[in-house]
């Protein structure tokens, strides 16, 4: 079995009396990729954020490589190797590729000096290791020439200067045409065969049926199904399941198999 | 308006990966058509009135108070790239010379003068700065409101009197910093060394990057870990320090301290900063092409009397290159989102 990366066990966020997260397990390992799935308001977003650091979980428990981390926040997630690139992107778009990678990591050894020519190689090596590489682009390009998806393979490349092993994606296919989309699914299948981690957040089933090695889906706040790909079998099915989901009556022709799959 | 960040602007890059020459134009291009709007400027000039152009005496009068620009354009740069305006700078011109000035006629070190001259103006830059980043101002209408009140604070104190600084030319800082090298005045290769240095900040240094950062998208910026408001700070500290330095050229110039010191320079000092090539909407800019734009700024006035047009047409002129020039960047700024 693959190494267990991360793990989170019975997360629970409450807004005051109102719960967003209403107690999630789930875990990534070493070099897959999971697809998280939801509808909107399905608590998909509080969950990327506990993981950032960014929210603190109500209660549950943080387990990284098999040891649980107490106090979780923005910087210990930062440590245990966890990137979270956000639907904007966080990038500056007037700036070149390299400027983008390093933003706020810059390589400046000498009394706050860039050492630009380090600064090239690393990024050049960064932009190989996820396949970004182009006969139009440099990592001296700047980012807003670049298309939806090139951008994104920036975001993902500064996440790998920053040694993660999980990188989360929040929405990276969102608002991107097919090729667009193909080049993101390039990038995470070479990241996933370099032996790190992604989840990927999506509510375009079919993108996230693609990439994704397994599934977990998220309703109000619960895990609502967790399969493998072998397990679900089709991205109909899936569909299916979701359709079953948000409304729990109206779907007749819901195949009972897949619900034994629910742990 | 249904603006997706996806929405491309028409890309001006070369189809295939530039060679370093291209890169460098591409990069420098607003500096570079910055130079040429000079040249051409100067070729006009010289055509118009070659017996003054051919003449060195011009040149050396522009020189001579060309750095003074210089110390107030490059900082403001950096205020504007990073997002921001200094409006108060002529007043904290005003402030650290006057400090310079009480402390060179109480007999201190004219070197212990300038620093703290320097200080003053630091603390000055980062009161302003504090007052917008900490208290959530436009920086627009705070540091038009502290420039005034500076101004009325040095007013209200001296009672408009000036000082005088008969000693100043006996110091012995006097001719390394305002001297004559033969027939150029010593404080232009201040006012370049400072462009020199600010330029390699600007553009080799991480606070420069982070000033490039936040002024492009803060939002991204604080996601990388980046203290906005600290770079935001450390941009209009950087202004204080260059208008307490212009501000103490300008007192060894004319060996005296007005209470009106560095007034004329808030709006030539802000046009040479955008006929320079640095855009109104922050995240790049350049140190050079301000640089030449307070060059451009300088000689219009001389140029166009030197022409044999009156005085009355120097403002008509002035607004004339400004508008020119702000066409021609137009065309070549691109704004990427």
């Amino acid at each position: 079995m693959a190494e267990r990366l991360i793990e989170l066990k019975d997360i629970t966020k409450s807004y005051g009396r109102v719960f967003a997260v209403g107690g999630v397990s789930f875990h990534v390992d070493r070099g897959e990729v999971v697809g998280l799935i939801g509808d909107n308001g399905a608590g998909k977003s509080t969950l990327i954020k506990i993981l950032a650091g960014a929210v603190k979980p109500t209660s549950g428990d943080i387990i990284v490589r098999g040891k649980p981390v107490s106090n979780w926040d923005a910087a210990r997630s930062r440590e245990s190797g966890i990137e979270t690139v956000f639907q904007d992107r966080a990038l500056a778009v007037q700036q070149t590729i390299v400027r983008n990678i390093f933003m706020g990591r810059e390589i400046a050894p000498f009394f706050g000096f860039l050492d630009t020519r380090k600064e090239l190689q690393e990024a050049e090596r960064l932009m190989r290791e996820i396949g970004f590489t182009s006969k139009v682009f440099s990592p001296l390009s700047i980012v807003g020439q670049l298309s939806g998806g090139e951008r994104q393979g920036v975001a993902i490349a500064r996440a790998i200067y920053n040694n993660a092993d999980l990188i989360v994606l929040d929405e990276p296919t969102t608002a991107l045409s097919l090729t667009e989309t193909d080049k993101v699914f390039r990038f995470v299948r070479t990241v996933r065969a370099g032996g790190r981690s992604i989840l990927f957040i999506g509510h375009n089933i079919h993108h996230v049926y693609d990439i994704a090695d397994r599934f977990i889906v998220i309703d109000r706040g619960r895990v609502a199904l967790s399969v493998t790909k072998a397990e679900i079998g089709s991205a109909e099915k899936l569909i299916n399941f979701m359709e079953h989901v948000a409304h729990p009556q109206g779907v007749a022709s819901f195949d009972p198999s897949v619900e034994e799959a629910h742990p | 308006m249904t603006t997706t960040s996806e929405t491309k602007v028409a890309p001006v890059a070369p189809p295939s990966p530039p060679s370093a020459m291209r890169r460098f134009i591409f990069n420098n291009r607003a500096m570079i058509g910055t130079l040429a709007v000079f040249l051409i400027m100067m070729a006009i000039f010289v055509v118009a009135s070659p017996r003054v152009f051919l003449n060195w005496q011009i040149y050396n009068s522009v020189l001579v108070t060309l750095p003074v620009a210089l110390f107030v354009v490059v900082p403001l740069v950096f205020v504007v790239t990073v997002g921001e305006i200094d409006l108060s700078f002529p007043a904290t011109m005003g402030f650290a010379s006057w400090i310079f000035a009480l402390l060179i006629n109480a007999h201190v070190d004219p070197l212990i003068s300038l620093i703290a001259a320097c200080g003053v103006g630091m603390g000055l830059g980062f009161g302003v700065g504090a007052l917008v980043v900490y208290g959530s101002l436009s920086s627009l209408i705070a540091t038009l409101g502290m420039n005034y009140m500076l101004r009325g604070l040095i007013m209200i104190i001296t009672q408009g009197k000036s000082i005088a600084l008969p000693n100043v030319r006996d110091t012995w800082l006097f001719p390394i910093l305002t001297g004559d090298l033969s027939s150029f005045p010593t404080q232009i290769i201040w006012g370049v060394l400072f462009v020199v240095i600010s330029a390699l900040i600007y553009n080799r240094h991480r606070f420069g990057a982070r000033i490039k950062a936040v002024g492009d998208n803060p939002d991204s910026a604080a996601q990388m870990g980046i203290s906005v408001k600290r770079i935001r700070l450390g941009a209009f500290v950087y202004m204080g320090l260059g208008a307490a330095l212009a501000g103490v050229f300008s007192v060894l110039i004319n060996f005296t301290w007005w209470p009106s010191t560095g007034d004329g320079y808030l709006l030539p000092g802000l046009a040479s900063v955008f006929v320079g090539g640095t855009p109104t909407w922050g995240g790049i800019g350049t140190i050079f092409g301000g640089a030449i734009g307070a060059l451009i700024v300088s000689f219009i006035q001389s140029g166009i009397i030197a022409a044999g047009l009156t005085g009355f047409y120097v403002q008509f002129f002035n607004g004339l290159i400004i508008i020119l020039a702000l066409l021609g960047h137009r065309w070549n700024q691109t704004r990427y989102r």
